[in-house]
């Protein structure tokens, strides 16, 4: 693969909560502005994620898909799993396992 | 009977010369000149006559009880053992010694200590053992009133007798007590602690005759006799309606002081939720709103179960609104891309059901908890007492002594307590000076605690008999600062010769004479062929205690101050000398004493002084100071008996 000057790695950390939501958004937002619209979400270390931060995902899926890019998501922990499946959005979301195999194919 | 009779006389007596006494003192003979020691005086004399007022009032109807009928039928009996740190040895004579009872009943050992070979122990004598449940991991413990909360929920007899680790009960003990329970009214049996480590002389002054006695039989009389902590009966059903009733009333101030707080909290919530765009601050004004109504409905009196339904109601519709808020904007998002086939193959991709929504809008997922106030806020309004290991605490906590708090509770909701005189379990006392003094705050902070917190003189459901006794049981404690009045009067008139009364002559000692010679015999009667001297010697020579424990305990109850103890080593102390740091103010005061007593004869030798009478009433006060305080020094000599004579049998 040749340099990928097209791919980040965003490592929020602690409660994806209402509160940390519009954050993660506008730093997705920016990402996609500067070109980098191939997003791994990495959430080693979140413990919690509620719809609000759900929402920043699916904003930032969006955002990214929109300029061509994709935003993935890698090492999620058991709570975002359950709210994932809660909302059929693992369907949408595939959690990858390590950060390596979310942008493997790009 | 003539002993109640006599005691009778005795009081009336009594309280009729010291009332002329006192009387006679605040009309006629205070030196007002001198009233920074005059005013201190007569009001320690005060203090001192209205405490003979509550002894008078509390003896006038002591109540004689001879043997208790039989046991209720069928009744089923917990017996408590209660240890935190005591050795396994001691646990274990006073657990075989609860196994050989002979009323039907079950031991268990109430091990707040979880000790491995506390538990190998209970195994091998065939007992119970108890440790706190998982819900009280980083919550408040409450000492021993948590280690008998938490056994109360997995135990299930009529009856549970408590004894600590080092009562060794007579096998009688549930036979002779049980019957008392036959009136259905009657929710604690308490008997006498007596201690078998303890010499003829007591030079501790552990035993506490005039206390497990005429003080209690007096209690008794007036359906007041007191919970002791140990040795004694409960009725289950009495304390767990007083865990309920205990619940309601502080989940009560729980949501009440929460509600109190909701406004400025919430109002500030709203404006850090600007950041998070305007639902969630739809949704925090909403929370306002419903905290607003919940303490107008509180006030108007509706029921706690009620108002937190409600309220928790309106926070869920909020979080409901927020979470399908977000929902509808990740259905928009979804539509608005080009989903990977295999995705979109459904229609309508993002199906949510109302379990999801629902787990989303919860207390625990939903974005407003998010904002911490708020979460917390939420948790404080609700009845499930999240910060205490159980909701119900059967056993009162608001004091260091469970004992007094919860037997005053069952008291005011119109339970009956007896007093059985009759030793039926025998302990260890505290075998040094250091022990003792710690052991003696202990108590005094409890009961001070208890006073400051919910003063007897005021709480509904009791009779005025019963607040009285409470109320004597805390008047007492205060006795040190008349002591420091009774070692200062002395001392400022033999080395200054200033009067804080008026004469010492004649009229003086024809007044105080017959009240205090009427006082003696008082205490004479009720104590009759008991040492009540050395009780007696105690509520002096402690005075710096009894100051100590007013100082900390309103210092806990108003400021929040921790209570603080005497430090004292764990171990058993072997001919450490003399423990100058525990006494250095009863030493202070002593020197103080003798030194005034040479400079008052000096005067007198001198012509500085004229009156002999005032001299020699003021050296002979000095005297009767010295004696009393020389316990303490008796106390601090004192070496317990080796430990072989220690087990008791």
């Amino acid at each position: 693969m040749a340099e990928d000057t097209r791919t980040t790695v965003l490592q929020p950390t602690g409660r994806l909560n209402m509160v940390a939501a519009p954050a993660l958004k506008t730093l997705i937002e920016e990402s996609v502005a500067e070109g980098r619209d191939r997003i791994v979400v990495d959430f080693t270390d979140v413990v919690f994620i509620d719809s609000s931060g759900l929402g920043a995902l699916i904003a930032g899926l969006k955002a990214t898909r929109q300029a061509g890019g994709d935003l993935r998501i890698a090492q999620v922990p058991e709570q975002v799993m359950t709210v994932l499946r809660l909302t059929n959005l693992d369907r949408v979301l595939r959690a990858h396992r390590t950060v390596a195999d979310a942008s493997h194919d790009w | 009977m003539v002993k109640k009779a006599f005691t009778r006389l005795m009081v009336a007596l009594t309280l009729l010369l010291g009332t002329v006494y006192v009387g006679w003192r605040w009309a006629f003979s205070v030196n007002w000149g001198a009233w920074w020691i005059a005013v201190p005086l007569v009001l320690a004399e005060t203090y001192d006559l209205l405490d003979a007022f509550l002894i008078g009032l509390t003896v006038w109807r002591m109540k004689i009880r001879g043997d208790a009928p039989p046991p209720p039928d069928g009744a089923t009996v917990d017996v408590f053992i209660t240890t935190y740190n005591e050795p396994v040895e001691m646990v274990e004579a006073t657990a075989r010694a609860a196994r050989a009872i002979s009323y039907p009943h079950e031991t268990w050992i109430l091990d707040d200590g979880e000790r491995a070979e506390m538990r190998a122990m209970a195994a091998e004598v065939g007992l119970g053992y108890v440790t706190r449940s998982d819900d009280w991991v980083d919550r408040p413990r409450h000492a021993k009133a948590g280690n008998l909360n938490n056994a109360l929920l997995i135990t299930e007899g009529e009856f549970i007798l408590v004894l600590d680790a080092d009562q060794i009960p007579d096998p009688s003990i549930l036979d002779r007590t049980l019957g008392w329970f036959r009136d259905d009214q009657v929710a604690l049996v308490q008997t006498p602690q007596w201690f078998s480590n303890v010499t003829g002389s007591d030079p501790l002054g552990s035993q506490a005759p005039l206390f497990y006695g005429p003080i209690q039989q007096g209690k008794d009389g007036w359906n007041a006799a007191y919970f002791c902590g140990s040795n004694a009966v409960l009725r289950r059903e009495a304390l767990m309606q007083l865990g309920v009733v205990g619940y309601v009333r502080e989940v009560h101030v729980a949501v009440r002081d929460a509600l109190a707080a909701a406004e400025r909290i919430l109002t500030r919530a709203l404006r850090t939720s600007q950041e998070q765009g305007r639902h969630a601050m739809v949704a925090v004004a909403t929370v306002r709103t419903a905290a607003r109504s919940a303490r107008q409905a509180l006030d108007a009196g509706s029921h706690v179960g009620e108002v937190t339904y409600e309220f928790q109601s309106a926070v869920d519709a909020a979080s409901r609104s927020l979470v399908n808020h977000d929902v509808a904007m990740m259905r928009a998002d979804l539509a608005s891309f080009n989903l990977p086939m295999e995705l979109s193959s459904e229609a309508g991709l993002l199906v949510i059901d109302d379990r999801a929504l629902d787990l989303l809008s919860d207390r625990e997922w939903s974005p407003l908890s998010a904002l911490e106030s708020v979460r917390q806020l939420v948790r404080a309004v609700d009845v499930d007492r999240v910060d205490e290991a159980q909701p119900m605490m059967p056993m009162a906590t608001v004091s260091v002594t469970e004992d007094m708090a919860t037997c005053m509770r069952l008291h005011t909701l119109g339970w009956k307590s007896v007093y059985h005189h009759q030793v039926l379990a025998h302990g260890l006392a505290p075998e040094d000076l250091g022990t003792m003094l710690q052991q003696r705050l202990r108590w005094a902070q409890g009961t001070l605690q208890v006073l400051l917190k919910e003063n007897p003189l005021v709480q509904r459901g009791l009779s005025v008999g019963q607040r009285l006794m409470y109320f004597a049981t805390m008047w007492s404690y205060l006795a040190g600062f008349a002591a420091v009045v009774f070692m200062a009067a002395p001392v400022t008139y033999l080395c200054f010769g200033v009067k804080p009364v008026h004469s010492y002559g004649l009229t003086f000692i024809a007044l105080f004479l017959p009240y205090v010679v009427a006082n003696q015999l008082l205490f004479f009667v009720v104590g009759y062929g008991v040492k009540t001297w050395r009780g007696h010697q105690y509520s002096l020579a402690l005075f710096p205690l009894w100051i100590r424990a007013c100082v900390t305990a309103g210092a806990n109850v108003y400021l929040g101050r921790p209570l603080g103890f005497v430090v004292t080593p764990k171990t058993r102390q072997e001919h450490s000398g003399f423990p100058w740091r525990l006494v250095w103010p009863q030493v202070v005061a002593t020197v103080v004493l003798v030194v005034a007593c040479a400079i008052g004869a000096a005067r007198l030798w001198l012509h500085a002084e004229t009156s002999t009478v005032g001299t020699a009433v003021n050296i002979a006060w000095v005297g009767y100071d010295l004696l009393v305080i020389s316990v303490i020094y008796r106390a601090a000599l004192y070496r317990a008996p080796e430990p072989t004579t220690e087990a008791a049998n």
